[in-house]
């Protein structure tokens, strides 16, 4: 496996969606190559970033008039 | 997930919502609103409307609570209300976002040939001298943190919007794979090529920020 090979595989490799074979060969890739062992470090700390993004919310307009929508609903 | 909140099990959200629990429903309401309105976003063109969708969502579930058979889970069968109402809105808006098949750009390397050796060359298909991914350090301090998040908060929104989906529900909102396939009604292969894309473009502008800010001590980074 090249390096090429081996940043094209990275999520299916994180998702634990390869067949054996496939898997072993990114792990004795890796383990000889420092810039793949940095590009999917550099993925996982992508993905953890993604994570991380701070919600965002409905005005408090819309909020209230679903919980009175919902309310609503109730007292009929 | 930011801002998420333990929920009850489904059994129990459910009989609450069914009960008229308005505090039940103010939980999930400000828990999966979120999340929501950025997938939203995905299949209509503006803010406005991917909060009128949200809106629209909610209402069908204030009314359909009581339909709701639980072979999904709660939050699937919400979201998937989501989908079609967005999809509907983004029809309207002739935004459609088919997920059939892949299009031609989602295809090919998603890492820049000229950062390998060429064919030929010893060692082709190896990271280029001076090509290979330098180690990233993201900093720890609250606001460099915060303008990393920001950075990929602007990236997502300039993604193409089948990438984005995919990318929102996997890695924003924390869905696993098959989650994903069954809410876009997309193959699994599929999915993972898109999600590799989005993830692979996001790497390489955090790859951009994370150099420039290291050029410039202390300062804002080139995005």
């Amino acid at each position: 496996m090249n390096c090429g090979e081996f940043v094209e595989l990275v999520t299916a490799f994180l998702d634990g969606a390869m067949d054996e074979p496939t898997e072993l060969r990114c792990l004795t890739h890796l383990a000889e190559c420092d810039g793949c062992e940095t590009y999917l470090d550099q993925f996982r700390q992508t993905v953890a970033v993604l994570g991380e993004q701070p919600a965002q919310s409905l005005p408090t307009e819309a909020r209230d008039q679903l919980r009175g929508a919902f309310r609503a609903l109730w007292r009929d | 997930m930011a801002g998420a909140r333990e929920l009850p099990p489904d059994e129990v959200l459910v009989q609450r919502l069914r009960d008229g629990d308005e505090e039940t429903f103010a939980l999930v309401l400000d828990t999966w609103s979120g999340s929501m309105l950025r997938l939203a976003m995905s299949f209509v063109s503006t803010r406005d409307s991917a909060q009128e969708a949200v809106q629209d969502t909610w209402l069908a579930v204030i009314k359909g609570i009581g339909d709701f058979e639980g072979r999904s889970s709660l939050k699937t069968w919400v979201y998937r209300i989501l989908v079609n109402t967005a999809k509907a809105r983004g029809t309207k808006e002739s935004r459609t976002v088919p997920f059939t098949s892949l299009l031609p750009e989602e295809e090919g390397p998603t890492v820049d040939a000229d950062r390998f050796r060429a064919p030929g060359e010893p060692y082709a298909g190896h990271w280029a001298v001076g090509q290979k991914p330098q180690p990233w350090h993201i900093p720890e301090d609250h606001v460099l943190r915060g303008e990393v998040r920001e950075v990929i908060a602007e990236a997502i929104d300039e993604l193409p919007p089948r990438l984005r989906t995919v990318i929102t529900l996997r890695d924003v909102a924390g869905y696993g794979s098959e989650e994903v396939c069954d809410l876009l009604e997309i193959s699994p292969g599929n999915q993972r090529v898109l999600l590799h894309r989005a993830r692979a473009l996001l790497r390489r502008k955090l790859e951009k920020y994370l150099s420039g800010a290291h050029d410039v001590a202390g300062g804002r980074g080139r995005a």
